[in-house]
């Protein structure tokens, strides 16, 4: 009964501001303008999810579609021959390899140490400020800018392209990236862990050794994962300073000293000069390295995913 | 016998001045307790014992504290070698993410300890000795995060136990637990007196009144009165302490 009292109430108040439903306060309908913008922005939300998706969707599945059928067993082991008609990638794919290695051994060292001295020594904050604001500017600054610095002074140094050339400057572009994901892995770690080993009578190093860095593994391996398709997918840092050789060189410190075209390099030059190769096009390899390169970035993706779950759980 | 003594010590975050002039004797093989409300110091006090206070950035510091008639704070000592001996344990239980028996050897490891028998032993002593071995002898293992807050709590003394330290400094130990676990903590407290000089910072003041011979009062970062536990309670000196223990103002 009393309900019913209170209703009439609260009616009796809508009705002179003009909202007359026949309900109670917060059950009743809003006015339709109000409604009609809500639709208007959640359809138009959604437009914009599913533009984005099914570009990426359309971008991805053109790729395995022109790339796929070409990615063969030869092409993935063999060199590229004009006198056997081959045009394998394998001494791409390893130039890769060799520089994603040369450049995690140059970086994460680096990387890993300065993250450690910033969130854990460091004790004037200006300075820190000033350090990290360096860092992001240098995350921000676009990559043929790398190459070109590469070139000048890398290159030089080195007398020519090189792959050690193209992984030292391959390390500065990716060292804010590992820098940052440290930062922040180092960041989760609880204080009460360092006070903990502090307060037993460990010096600041032992602690950041056996407790800080261990339970931040999993934050700095995602970033590792991270930095490693960062390294995968760049091409412009790599144009000037790495080299153009596409000889098979199995000896890793040979290759060191010789220029090699990582795939995104080779891509580039596929795409850009014309060719024919027994029965594929060089534009059909370019989409066949494409393709390959997006399968390795989703299983670095899949494998920073999983790690970070497998490690967390320790 | 005092085992630390503190002597015109100023403690300063920045410009705030935390605490004023403290001077007091900490006795050997008894526990004092330091009381008094929220923020008067006796947290930021107990911490300058063992240099706590050297993790924080702008603390400075002026007066003495001796530890067996040393200046801690003199340049040739090394924190380290003091917190050795000075052991410690926080409000909130804080075992490190890895087995029972690696936390207990933590400490013992940073020494060189590597023989398995020999850490072993002292795994089996500390845990007895905290009142906690029956409970983890057969999990010694398992993650020390499995077990409970109050569990927790024990494995972190024992784990300060296990340095063999002469003074053990308790920050609230009891204020994120049970009041079982609370009692297993003072009835273990009570216990070490016989072997270890005990600091207790406490908000429960009938803690203060249940296990401590010697009891501190702070407030806004003096010391106020500090007498025996029976003297305090019974018959404070000061108006201000008498208000804060029957309850005036917290």
């Amino acid at each position: 009964m009393r309900e019913k009292v209170k209703l009439k109430t609260t009616n009796s108040k809508n009705a002179k501001t003009g909202n007359n439903n026949d309900v109670g306060i917060i059950s009743q309908k809003l006015p339709f303008k109000r409604r009609f913008h809500g639709y208007i922005m959640k359809g138009f939300i959604f437009f914009c999810v599913a533009f984005a998706v099914s570009l990426i969707l359309f971008l991805i599945g053109y790729i395995f579609y022109r790339g796929l059928p070409h990615v063969t067993f030869s092409m993935l082991t063999s060199t590229p021959s004009l006198l056997r008609g081959t045009v394998g990638i394998l001494p791409n794919l390893l130039y890769t390899v060799y520089i994603i290695f040369t450049t995690l051994i140059i970086s994460l060292p680096i990387g890993i140490g300065a993250a450690v001295y910033l969130n854990e020594y460091a004790t004037n904050r200006r300075l820190v400020r000033i350090i990290e604001f360096t860092i992001e500017t240098l995350a921000g600054i676009p990559s043929i800018i790398y190459g070109l610095v590469g070139f000048l002074i890398f290159v030089r140094m080195m007398g020519g392209a090189t792959i050690l050339s193209g992984s030292m400057t391959l390390s500065i572009l990716v060292l804010p990236t590992v820098v940052r994901t440290t930062q922040e892995a180092l960041k989760t770690v609880p204080i009460s862990y360092r006070e903990g080993s502090v307060a037993l009578g460990a010096t600041k190093w032992y602690s950041i050794r056996t407790i800080i860095l261990p339970s931040s593994l999993d934050g700095i391996v995602s970033g590792v994962i991270l930095a490693i398709g960062r390294m995968v997918a760049e091409s412009a840092a790599l144009l000037f300073t790495a080299g153009a050789g596409h000889a098979l060189i199995t000896n890793y410190f040979a290759a060191l000293q010789t220029g090699g075209r990582p795939l995104t390099v080779a891509l580039y030059f596929y795409a850009t000069e014309p060719g024919q190769w027994g029965d594929v096009s060089s534009t059909d390899v370019a989409f066949a390295i494409a393709a390959v390169l997006i399968i390795i970035v989703l299983v670095l993706n899949f494998l920073t995913k999983l790690l970070k779950r497998k490690l967390k759980k320790i | 016998m005092n085992i630390i003594t503190a002597k015109d010590l100023n403690l300063y975050y920045g410009s705030f001045q935390a605490l004023k002039n403290i001077t007091m004797d900490i006795s050997a093989q008894n526990i004092t307790a330091f009381i008094g409300p929220s923020g008067c110091g006796k947290s930021t006090f107990i911490r300058t014992l063992n240099r706590m206070n050297d993790l924080i950035p702008d603390v400075r510091i002026t007066g003495d504290v001796t530890f067996l008639g040393e200046n801690i704070y003199d340049k040739s000592v090394d924190a380290t070698l003091l917190r050795k001996r000075v052991g410690m344990v926080f409000q909130a239980p804080n075992p490190f993410p890895m087995s029972i028996y690696d936390n207990i050897a933590y400490g013992p490891r940073i020494y060189g300890t590597k023989k398995r028998i020999l850490l072993d032993e002292i795994v089996e002593k500390s845990l007895r000795d905290a009142a906690i071995w029956d409970e983890a002898k057969d999990r010694l293992k398992k993650s020390a995060l499995s077990l409970s807050g109050g569990q927790q709590q024990r494995l972190c003394i024992a784990r300060a136990l296990a340095m063999q330290p002469e003074v053990l400094l308790m920050d609230e130990p009891t204020s994120a637990l049970d009041p079982i676990s609370t009692t297993k903590i003072e009835e273990l407290v009570m216990e070490l007196k016989k072997k270890y000089s005990i600091v207790i910072v406490t908000h429960n003041m009938q803690q203060a009144a249940r296990i401590s011979d010697y009891t501190a009062f702070f407030l806004l970062g003096e010391l106020l009165e500090n007498n025996n536990t029976n003297a305090i309670f019974s018959n404070p000196k000061d108006k201000r302490t008498e208000d804060y223990i029957t309850g005036r103002f917290g």
